[in-house]
């Protein structure tokens, strides 16, 4: 078990969590944080399956930095738009099929 | 078992108590604080992968910046800043 | 119901990711061969610098694109107000504010390091931009900066230099051969430019995403 493997198994357990906590959640800023966990749980697949010889690589390091970045905006957007709803209807949950 | 096998052992379970006790604590508040520390936490993993870069970025833009935009949106929810 | 449904079907697809990993053959591309080859013509020292702004400069060109469009958006559904967000009148802590002005010129000799230092060792564009956002949002939260409202002549410029100076740079390149092919002679000034720029945009947006919303 190199030191790759085992972050990348992490990974994949963080993934499977951020997706099980996205879809269970209701309050949009809890969402938000498990998008980020998948997020986090891809990079370390990412790197780690890349690196299980042991071996820097550096294509997937730069992938994974521009996936960092790219990340904190996309949550910023989500920010502003849950900020948004929250200005016009008073809290953080989208309303439930049946409401007007 | 030798140390480098149990010290990433120890920090890739650290990470996924961090990221358990993120989704599953029922103060909105604790769990963003939980994610700066799963972010850092993170950084220990990069740098324990040889990706330094990746380390820098991830303590800045991902445990920091992303920590302080929850926190600002939590402090709209708790009626201390105006949305 | 639906929840240990869920949670069940993640666990199984855990499962199954996790095995899969653990009966992965040897890669067949060696890429971190492939990259120290063309180390010599990259016109850097830093592997990770010459995939991110030479072999591979067409996704950072995409990525801080992209930024800016996430920018564009958060200016287009934050709630606009006609005079700027007055300052943090809370944060009027004495001992904050003597860290954050002694902190801070500390922070910007710390990004220009990192930026200069990304051609031969860790560091590079996006590092200095992130320790340059940080430096705006420690100040604003310390009250000496106040929020950003709508974006004036030279902010606007700031905000695009980045991208549009790649832009330009890789048009140029357009007009010798491929996309962003850099001559090996002119390597090192151009992603030394092309970087600069990019930190400076790159800690704009990125300070600009917080405090646009404040």
């Amino acid at each position: 078990m190199s030191t790759g493997l085992i972050f990348a198994c992490g990974g994949a357990i963080l993934f499977v969590m951020g997706v099980a906590g996205v879809i269970l959640h209701d309050h949009l800023l809890r969402r938000i944080l498990a998008f980020n966990l998948m997020g986090s749980g891809v990079f370390l697949v990412l790197i780690g399956l890349a690196q299980r010889g042991g071996v820097p690589d550096p294509v997937p390091q730069a992938m994974v930095l521009t996936g960092i970045v790219v990340a904190v905006a996309a949550t910023a957007l989500a920010l502003t738009l849950a900020r948004r709803l929250f200005a016009l209807t008073g809290g953080y949950t989208l309303p439930k099929d049946g409401d007007e | 078992m030798n140390v480098d096998l149990a010290f990433d052992l120890l920090l890739a379970a650290a990470l996924l108590w961090s990221a358990w006790r993120t989704l599953a604590t029922p103060d909105i508040f604790r769990a963003v604080i939980l994610f700066i520390v799963f972010g850092l936490l993170l950084t220990l993993a990069w740098a324990r992968l040889a990706a330094p870069d990746i380390a820098l970025a991830e303590a800045a833009i991902g445990a920091g910046l992303t920590g302080a935009l929850l926190l600002d949106a939590i402090g709209v929810l708790r009626g201390r800043k105006k949305p | 119901m639906i929840r240990s449904a869920v949670v069940i079907l993640a666990a199984l697809f855990a499962a199954a990711l996790i095995v899969a990993f653990l009966d992965l053959p040897p890669a067949e591309i060696d890429l971190p061969a492939a990259v120290t080859a063309n180390m010599a013509i990259s016109g850097v020292d830093h592997p990770v610098t010459a995939v991110l702004l030479n072999f591979r400069g067409y996704d950072t060109l995409l990525e801080i694109g992209v930024l800016l469009l996430a920018l564009i958006v958060v200016l287009a559904v934050a709630p606009r107000e006609e005079v700027a967000a007055p300052l943090v009148a809370s944060a009027a802590d004495p001992v904050l504010q003597t860290l954050a002005r002694i902190a801070v010129p500390l922070m910007l000799l710390a990004a220009v390091y990192l930026l200069w230092a990304g051609a031969h060792q860790t560091g590079g564009a996006f590092q200095a931009g992130a320790v340059l956002a940080a430096a705006a949002v420690l100040l604003h939260l310390a009250g000496l900066l106040p929020g950003w409202s709508a974006p004036g002549l030279s902010l606007r410029g700031g905000l695009a230099a980045g991208f549009l100076v790649f832009l330009a740079v890789a048009a140029a390149l357009l007009t010798e051969g491929a996309l962003l092919q850099y001559p090996p002679a002119w390597a090192g000034a151009l992603i030394l430019l092309v970087e600069a720029t990019l930190a400076v945009s790159l800690g704009l947006i990125l300070a600009g995403l917080f405090l646009f919303l404040s």
